[in-house]
């Protein structure tokens, strides 16, 4: 079974090299197929190892020594269990049907090469990721992403707006990355290795004080790359990228890490129920801080990209409770009908030609019925309305958290689920119904290319259908997990159910009304509420006067007085000193046999001085 | 009585007096002469010193040098002769080609 983990591991590497031959060239399809087949593979892999794993339980090899020095033993090592292979058939899934979808997406950019390259390392990196079984292998990961992340957010380097965006997002992990490293120290400091065996066997008899630095630290990084408050300015920005990137990276996988991590670490985290109970307030926060900029947003993806910030929030929240499984199973459903909103996105943005504002569509139901169908399962999933695959996963975690007592978390995420089935549908309604704007515009929109529809119809069914693996899921996956139990009685739960399908509907029903109806009056934009929202709560502007600009002038302090002033100069002197002592010794070499005869007694006279005077101490 | 510090100082003044050559006569020829008057000097030194401490590997020495004097100077006056030819001069101001 080694085989199909490593053909699931380098198959994208293989694909990403090979893509990365042709950088220079122009486009070749070839690329493209190549990518998409060995990600197919990678995928069909994947799924072999997750039967496997269910047959004969978790897969654990070593490939090779990566670091030996002294006590510290890295080997590249490799596990797949309930949760890595979880995680690696939705990453290969997911990144199977985005690549298929983007040899139609990019098939008119100059970059379409180098696309495939960055996106089959990024794919590789996530694996790495996932199926490391020490925490170096993890970092290792997770910093690949973050690269893969920083080349397709700037993609389109010429673009200022898109470079500006990918140094954003890929500081600011730095940043948070900081955090991850500590708490990787501490984690060596304190166990002595970095294998998830051996730290999570022997974390109950760790020092509580540092179990509990350990797991806040851990979470600061999970922070960054999930783009929770207060880094999560940077996922909004990440949307300069190209389509398919965003659906890949900013919404179905690399965003997740930070949720598979407190997964990962769940031994860890169940320890400190404390630091779960602030993830999990952080994540109802962000939840509804998220949903709220949504609301009023007119930026098509920016749209999707807060409801993947509000979504993750739900994820932190089960994650944070303990609910460890549900957490795992939101993060899968998640990724299947986040990834078919923005790929129906990028449909739309096609159509439109790369016009992004929502309230210049309208009405491209008649010219793309099957991306407008595609994206309402998509929303409705979202929404988390019965039988759709949000409907179980969100449902869960409102139930968890009503379990845990925390009803005020609770009710911020039925106030999430409210505003998410507005947002979504609102899109949806401005996008593909109502007036048609984009005719008095000049635009003409036109359905994409077949094959790119086909390769969304396997997110849609899902999108429809994941829902209905709870059961075999819960129980899959509790092997490794812990699992977790409702105390609620039935009428309760059956009371949540229908408070939060009626809140979502509600949602739902309440946008179509209103957008129906022409939507809102302009009146609404002149209101300080509306201005907080499209202004998103003013943090990019805050952290503008904050942190770059003093930093800008601390930066420029830094190079006008002390790099120019003091470094510089000295080094200058230095270059100064030897050239004009150069200068002057050249007279030395006139030619002249006389003088150099004069120069050579000279020498003879030091020498014979320092034979006689000099005398060396032994 | 003539003691080794005598010929040490004969040594020494000769010496000087190459090196004053060496480094003032601007004749090629008269160069020649002070480079003999250095390697002379030198040869009383070591005669010197043999016969003072009975060695006598200072004398076999000093007939190494007058051999390779000897040798020098016959090689470095058939360039003389040659230079002069060429260029009708022994002034060694007149010699600058290693000028940069």
């Amino acid at each position: 079974m080694e085989k199909y983990l490593y053909i699931a591991l380098f198959a994208p590497l293989i694909g990403s090299l090979f893509a990365s031959l042709f950088t220079a060239k122009k486009k070749n399809i070839i690329t493209g197929i190549v990518t998409s087949l060995l990600l197919a593979v990678s995928f069909v892999s994947s799924f072999m190892l997750l039967l496997e794993v269910h047959e004969n339980g978790a897969l654990h090899v070593k490939m090779m020594d990566w670091i030996v020095a002294g006590n510290l033993q890295l080997p590249f090592g490799f596990v797949v269990d309930n949760v890595s292979v979880i995680m690696m058939v939705t990453v290969t899934l997911v990144s199977t049907v985005v690549h298929v979808y983007s040899i139609g997406y990019m098939a008119h950019d100059e970059g379409f090469n180098r696309f495939f390259a960055w996106l089959s390392a990024f794919v590789f990196s996530m694996l790495i990721l996932v199926m490391s079984d020490n925490f170096v292998g993890l970092f290792i990961g997770w910093e690949g992403v973050g690269l893969c992340s920083w080349g397709l957010i700037g993609f389109w380097y010429k673009k200022h707006s898109a470079s500006w965006a990918a140094n954003e997002a890929f500081i600011m992990n730095r940043v948070a990355d900081l955090g991850m490293l500590m708490g990787l120290f501490l984690i060596y400091w304190q166990f002595g290795t970095f294998s998830y065996d051996y730290v999570f066997s022997h974390i109950a008899q760790a020092n509580p004080v540092i179990v509990t630095t350990i797991g806040a630290f851990l979470f600061i990084g999970a922070m960054g790359k999930s783009a929770q408050f207060p880094f999560h300015t940077w996922l909004a920005d990440a949307m300069e990228g190209p389509t398919p990137v965003s659906a890949l990276i900013h919404a179905a996988t690399m965003v997740t890490a930070g949720v598979y991590l407190v997964i990962r670490a769940s031994e860890l985290y169940s320890l400190i129920p404390n630091i779960g109970y602030i993830i999990a307030s952080l994540g109802a926060f962000v939840a509804v801080f998220a949903a709220s900029m949504a609301l009023v947003n007119r930026d098509l993806k920016r749209i999707i990209a807060y409801s993947t910030l509000s979504q993750l929030g739900y994820m932190f929240v089960a994650a944070g409770l303990g609910a460890y499984w549900i957490a795992l199973f939101h993060l899968m459903t998640h990724a299947f009908f986040k990834s078919l909103l923005f790929l129906g996105a990028g449909n739309v943005m096609h159509a439109m030609d790369d016009e992004l504002d929502i309230k210049k569509m309208g009405g491209l139901y008649d010219s793309m019925k099957v991306t407008a169908i595609l994206m309402s399962v998509a929303s409705v999933a979202l929404c988390g309305i019965y039988p759709f695959a949000g409907f179980f996963s969100k449902d869960m975690i409102l139930a968890a958290a009503f379990n845990e007592g925390a009803y005020f978390l609770w009710f911020a995420l039925f106030i999430g689920a409210g505003m998410t089935a507005f947002y979504s549908f609102r899109l949806v309604m401005l996008v593909f119904f109502g007036e048609k704007v984009h005719k008095k515009l000049g635009f003409h929109p036109h359905e994409t290319y077949p094959f790119v529809l086909w390769a969304l119809l396997p997110l849609g069914i899902l999108s429809i259908v994941a829902g209905f693996f709870e059961h075999s899921f819960e129980e899959f996956t509790t092997e490794l997990l812990s699992k977790y139990e409702l105390h609620l009685s039935h009428s309760v739960e059956m009371m949540l159910i229908l408070a939060t399908s009626s809140i979502a509907i509600g949602g739902v029903l309440f946008a179509i009304y209103k957008y129906r109806n022409g939507g809102f009056s302009k009146e609404i934009e002149k209101s300080g509420v509306y201005k907080l929202l499209i202004n998103q709560y003013y943090i990019p502007d805050f952290y503008k006067k904050a942190v770059l600009e003093p930093y800008y002038a601390l930066s420029k302090f830094a190079w006008k007085q002390i790099d120019v002033k003091v470094i510089d100069f000295s080094v200058d002197l230095i270059a100064k000193v030897l050239y004009s002592s150069g200068e002057k010794s050249r007279k030395m070499q006139s030619g002249n046999l006389s003088d150099m005869l004069k120069w050579m007694v000279v020498g003879i006279v030091v020498l014979l001085a320092l034979a006689i005077f000099y005398r060396p101490v032994m | 009585m003539l003691t080794l510090t005598h010929y040490l100082i004969l040594s020494a003044i000769l010496f000087s007096i190459g090196i004053l050559g060496v480094i003032r006569r601007k004749n090629l020829l008269m160069l020649f002469f002070s480079t003999e008057i250095l390697l002379n000097a030198v040869n009383i030194g070591f005669v010197a010193v043999s016969k003072f401490y009975g060695d006598l590997s200072g004398q076999i020495f000093s007939f190494f040098i007058i051999a390779v004097a000897a040798s020098e100077v016959a090689v470095g006056l058939g360039l003389l002769v040659l230079w002069y030819k060429r260029s009708g001069s022994i002034d060694l101001d007149s010699i600058m080609m290693m000028k940069g």
